[in-house]
């Protein structure tokens, strides 16, 4: 199986349940709104690659080990701040933006031509990420959680995709906290996400 | 049965979000082809989460069923379909029903400051003094903005 799909797919699954943890409870109604939006973009992504990779796109999602998901760990964190979920959103779309352009030239055709939708729709997730940039960057709160979230932001990307975040965001490049290993705040999550198909192996209706 | 009678049948069903357009104006539909009964229909996702995507596929099925023949509906997941293959009667019944229709996609893609001009104007009383309120709103494909000139909310299709 492709890995580095895998990868993709996996991050927009597991930041799209991140995502939407502040449906509800974001600090303003319309943030609400827009987290609601962004994690069922990011769930949906995540679908239409597990599609490429396979016939049975809830099987992949749901039906792993949790050492079998190739998430990064950006994305596993259980962020309760409002800095640092913003910092996240920003340094994800900043690493994101890099890797769906190079797939937008791979020669799998389904492969291209998925990444220019996704890329589409993502477009309107960098400018709400540019907007609380915008709004956030001289706040000593945000900065410094941008530069806690950092190396986990590198290790969203391939070694040779790095210096060119480095440059987007402004930041030196560091050792990367990278994918492969798993925080234990995934595993929480897993059990979360996964605790319908295991008690329904047979598939649920609703 | 031919496409003709299979396109016509289709201009029937109504988008399951927003029932005042067909799945036809909508144009999702990339492509009918009919084989002695057997329908095969290449279908595009407006936005890839929308979760309207498998009750369109169904009600392409059942159509296909009640014209007696048998459907092969693909969901082809690339950059096809974009808000410019709203028919323009699509884009009037949107407007109608107070959703202001997109904008044409550009060569390069939108930006905030677009976004935040006053290029949009409302669909209730065709003032271009609208604000942009959300970049998102009830669904994906969808923005929030307001009204100066008649103090009105709506919501306005996004370009993609």
């Amino acid at each position: 199986m492709n890995e580095l799909l895998l990868g993709l797919a996996d991050d927009e699954l597991v930041l799209g349940w991140r995502d939407s943890e502040w449906t509800g409870i974001a600090p303003v109604l319309e943030e609400d709104v827009a987290f609601s939006s962004i994690a069922q973009n990011e769930i949906g992504h995540a679908r239409a690659v597990y599609q490429l990779l396979t016939d049975d796109a809830d099987a992949l999602a749901f039906d792993r080990a949790l050492d079998e998901y190739r998430c990064a760990p950006l994305v596993e964190l259980r962020l309760l701040d409002w800095a640092h979920t913003i910092a996240r959103r920003w340094l994800y779309e900043e690493a994101d933006r890099i890797r769906i352009a190079a797939l937008r030239s791979d020669a799998d055709p389904a492969v291209s031509g998925l990444a220019a939708k996704i890329d589409r729709e993502e477009v309107y997730h960098r400018m709400h990420a540019e907007m609380w940039h915008e709004r956030l960057r001289d706040e000593s709160r945000f900065r410094d959680a941008v530069a806690e979230l950092w190396p986990y932001a590198l290790g969203v990307l391939e070694a040779d995709q790095r210096a060119e975040l480095a440059r987007r965001v402004g930041l030196e490049e560091v050792a990367a906290v990278e994918r492969g290993t798993h925080t234990d705040e995934l595993a929480e999550l897993w059990n979360e996400m996964t605790m319908v198909r295991r008690s329904a192996p047979a598939g649920a209706q609703w | 049965m031919s496409a003709e009678q299979v396109w016509s049948a289709f201009g029937e069903i109504p988008d399951p979000e927003i029932p005042v357009v067909s799945l036809v104006e909508l144009g999702v539909i990339r492509s009918i082809d009919v084989q002695n009964g057997h329908v095969r229909v290449e279908l595009t996702p407006t936005f890839l989460g929308c979760p309207a995507l498998e009750a369109m596929k169904r009600a392409l099925e059942e159509k296909v069923a009640a014209l007696g023949g048998d459907a092969d509906v693909r969901v082809i997941s690339d950059d096809s379909w974009s808000t410019d293959k709203i028919t323009p009667a699509g884009r009037e019944k949107l407007r109608a029903a107070g959703l202001a229709p997109p904008a044409p996609r550009e060569a390069s893609a939108p930006a905030l400051v677009q976004l935040q001009s006053n290029a949009f104007r409302c669909p209730y009383c065709n003032s271009a003094q609208t604000t942009l309120e959300n970049i998102f709103g009830p669904t994906p494909c969808r923005s929030l903005r307001y009204c100066e000139g008649c103090r009105q909310p709506f919501e306005q299709f996004k370009t993609i």
